[in-house]
């Protein structure tokens, strides 16, 4: 089935993660935008949230949302590189590269989060 | 929407992409660097209140993510939904409205 074919090539994958995490960001930034506000109303309330951001469980949706911003970002640039530029034989090296620098950057992230 | 409208919609998409490529890179790496030894509010105020730069910065951030995160919702939701006219373009022109306060916001509430 034509249908199903498509749907075990390394481009779809490529193709919904863009989707799936361009997404998420639209659904996150609002929420981004609204704790960085928090600093208008001084230093205290800044701390007040990131000191709720402290949770092990935030820190691991923090990392996640690492990942996603990165995966959105080499997707994008994979995408970018095939329409503007024609690049269409390594289509399948640039999605490994896109995976493996979004892996790469969460895990600097997570691993920062206790450096100190 | 014309085919006129709808090319320049993607032209506007590619470009604030390209814009955006830019951004995200300098903003991974910087908060990949910033959460070393923890965050204080004391601490991130310090380093960006009164950054012109780094203001400017995050104004052109803010403006290409204005411009590329509505066009993008549109373009799934008209891929994935029966969503169409003109409906579907007054919400997501009101998503980026809501975009560019909070951003703005935002911004000057850490750089300002």
């Amino acid at each position: 089935m034509i249908a199903a074919a498509h749907r075990t090539h390394r481009g779809y994958a490529a193709f919904v993660i863009h989707r799936l995490s361009g997404v998420g960001l639209a659904a996150f930034l609002p929420l981004h935008f609204l704790a960085l506000g928090t600093a208008l109303n001084g230093e205290a309330a800044l701390d007040d949230f990131l000191r709720w951001t402290a949770h092990p469980l935030l820190k691991a949706a923090e990392t996640a949302l690492v990942v996603l911003l990165t995966a959105h970002l080499t997707g994008g640039l994979r995408l970018l590189a095939l329409e503007l530029l024609g690049w269409r034989d390594w289509q399948k090296t640039a999605v490994a590269m896109s995976g493996g620098v979004s892996l790469a950057a969460g895990l600097m992230f997570l691993l920062n989060l206790g450096v100190p | 929407m014309s085919v006129r409208s709808e090319t320049r919609l993607w032209l506007a998409q590619r470009a604030s992409a390209a814009v955006l490529a830019l951004c995200v890179i300098v903003h991974l790496a910087t908060m990949v660097y910033a959460v070393r030894g923890g965050l204080s509010a004391a601490e991130i105020l310090s380093r960006t209140r009164g950054s012109s730069a780094w203001l400017a910065f995050y104004l052109l951030f803010v403006a290409a993510v204005v411009i590329h995160a509505p066009i993008g919702l549109r373009a799934v939701l008209r891929e994935m939904t029966t969503w169409r006219g003109r409906s579907l373009d007054f919400a997501v022109v009101l998503f980026g409205i809501l975009l560019a306060a909070l951003g703005l916001r935002a911004a000057l509430a850490v750089f300002a």
